[in-house]
């Protein structure tokens, strides 16, 4: 006589307060031994309905909300929204304008993969990482508070230009950045790159194919890593970036440790495409002159009437966009950010919303950690790199 | 590549096309429902277009509007194609009273989450999808947000001293 074994598996839940989760992140794991059989992601815990705020505000309005979606790259989701709307009415934006915006997305990349770098590190048990990133980081948010009064929810770029014009030390402050970050990436690759026990925790972890990984939709980094070439930069260039010369980095293998290099690689391509838009920085008006659109800048509101009409005007009414929907889609430091507003004709959009990276690319987590080892998924969470703000909105 | 994938849609899919807009140079085809999963299969397999990438589903409520004659909900769905580095979008009217669709899952994984919050928000239902559930609101939550008859009210606390009185209405 025999007995039937059947195989036990046991359930965890991993967060929603966990400190490698990067936020409110729950997932049910089912366990056998420490292997992940199935893991299941459930989200929502921070979900603010930013979508549905914003078809409840003017235009103009919504541009502070789309700073607290990814609250580590907001730069990149202020350029989103503007595009957007932009596009939306048909607005040309001054040269100036263009080249700021790239420099300053650019860097707000290179923060964004900081910030990623260091935790990612410390979660797989290189601690002083952390700190380091920071170090490097704390010199691009003081080049933020320089140009918008905020260390971090910046709303700096507006719709048709800039909220200011660039900060006098701003070249003497870019300068310093362009100097120190590289300095710094060369430290963390002598410091991460052949480390035994980083090698060991990320190479072959996490594996996604090629064709999972557009299966899934993932973009960013990720899609990167295993080897597509799909960079929104390049694919359907937005904002002057078909002016600048860079390249895109591609892994092979498709794991942890080739989304690591990719993003270091972004790092140095998005130093070189700063230094470009510095060099060929012209001098100009910061905002486009679209009477009744775009607000007119400081300086003529205090000085000339019809200005100060205008931007009464803006204020309170806002503007009326023609009929019609656009979709806008931009490369930010997690993926294809998107967004897609459609107009009524009102002053009000009708509906914008938000295609968030991080979002689809968490809903590729199963795919990356089943069969995989418990504690490898935290090295997987880590290295999608997540921000929940932007996952729930 | 707008005249290639018009002649490809016009050609296999005459009877399924509504019309095309092409606001702001952005192509899209408005299609009838029932056609949505077969012209998402064809533009998959077809390896000279390569729509391998399905990057975004998302929905509109027309409700008290004009275009609500058309079917008050409008599901979007943006293609892009690897190759060509071309990006358009599908867009399907569906009425108010039976606001159903047949689901993208089988055909891309990415459809599956973005199908389960177009559910949770906006109530558009999704046959063939294999786990349509809440996504992002509580469980507890009833009605679509969403929707636009859904009013914006300022957040129910879970637990408050004034947890009888009635939240006041924004807008």
């Amino acid at each position: 006589m025999t007995v039937e074994s059947k195989r036990r598996t046991m359930n965890i839940n991993m967060g929603p307060q966990h400190p490698a989760t990067h936020g409110v992140l729950r997932v049910e794991l089912e366990l056998d031994g420490e292997t992940v059989v199935k893991a299941t992601p459930h989200i929502g815990y921070l979900h603010t309905g930013i979508e549905k705020t914003a078809e409840s505000k003017l235009y103009y309005k919504a541009i502070p909300v789309t700073d607290r979606m990814d609250y580590l790259a907001p730069m990149s989701n202020n350029l989103g929204y503007c595009l957007a709307v932009e596009k939306l009415m048909g607005i040309e934006v001054p040269e100036k304008v263009i080249y700021a915006r790239v420099l300053l997305t650019e860097l707000t990349r290179v923060m964004s993969h900081l910030v990623w770098v260091g935790t990612h590190a410390l979660d797989i048990g290189a601690m002083s990482m952390l700190l380091y990133a920071f170090r490097e980081r704390e010199l691009i948010i003081d080049l933020y508070e320089a140009c918008a009064g905020q260390r971090m929810m910046t709303t700096y770029f507006r719709i048709g230009g800039l909220a200011y014009d660039l900060p006098k030390d701003f070249d003497e402050k870019v300068n310093k950045i362009l100097k120190r970050v590289p300095e710094g990436l060369k430290d963390y690759e002598r410091l991460l790159n052949d480390n035994k026990i980083f090698r060991k925790r990320t190479i072959g972890v996490g594996v996604i194919s090629a064709e999972d990984a557009i299966n899934c939709g993932v973009t960013g980094p990720i899609l990167r890593g295993s080897g597509v070439n799909y960079d929104v930069r390049k694919a359907t260039p937005y904002c002057g970036y078909e002016k600048f010369d860079f390249e895109v980095p591609l892994g092979k293998n498709g794991d942890t440790y080739d989304r690591y290099l990719v993003r270091m690689e972004e790092m140095k391509q998005s130093m070189r495409i700063a230094k470009q838009a510095l060099d060929g920085m012209p001098e100009g008006p910061y905002r486009a002159h679209v009477p009744g659109v775009v607000l007119p800048p400081k300086e003529d509101v205090l000085s000339k009437m019809e200005s100060l009409i205008f931007h009464f005007k803006i204020i309170t009414e806002g503007f009326k966009p023609p009929v019609g929907a656009v979709y806008q889609a931009i490369e930010s430091p997690k993926g294809e950010l998107g967004f897609y507003i459609s107009s009524d004709g009102t002053n009000k959009p009708h509906r914008m919303r938000v295609r968030p990276p991080s979002f689809v690319n968490l809903s590729a987590l199963p795919k990356l950690v089943e069969g995989n080892l418990v504690a490898d998924v935290i090295a997987c969470i880590g290295s999608i790199d997540i921000v929940l703000g932007e996952v729930d909105r | 590549m707008k005249e290639k994938l018009r002649e490809f849609i016009e050609s296999n899919f005459k009877e399924a096309v509504i019309r095309e807009d092409n606001f702001r140079d952005q192509q899209s085809f408005y299609i009838k429902r029932e056609y949505l999963y077969e012209i998402c299969e064809a533009l998959l397999n077809n390896s000279d277009l390569d729509f391998r990438f399905l990057s975004e589903i998302t929905s509109l409520d027309w409700l008290g509007h004009e275009e609500e004659k058309a079917g008050r909900f409008e599901v979007i769905y943006i293609l892009f194609s690897l190759k060509h580095k071309y990006r358009f979008l599908i867009k399907v009217r569906l009425p108010g009273d039976n606001p159903v669709i047949d689901s993208l899952t089988p055909l891309w994984q990415t459809a599956n989450w973005l199908e389960r919050e177009v559910y949770d928000l906006m109530g558009i239902e999704f046959t063939g999808h294999p786990n349509l559930t809440k996504i992002l609101t509580p469980d507890d939550l009833e009605g679509f947000p969403l929707r636009k008859d859904y009013p914006l009210t300022y957040e129910v606390p879970q637990f408050s001293y004034n947890k009888e009185e009635p939240p006041e209405v924004i807008l």
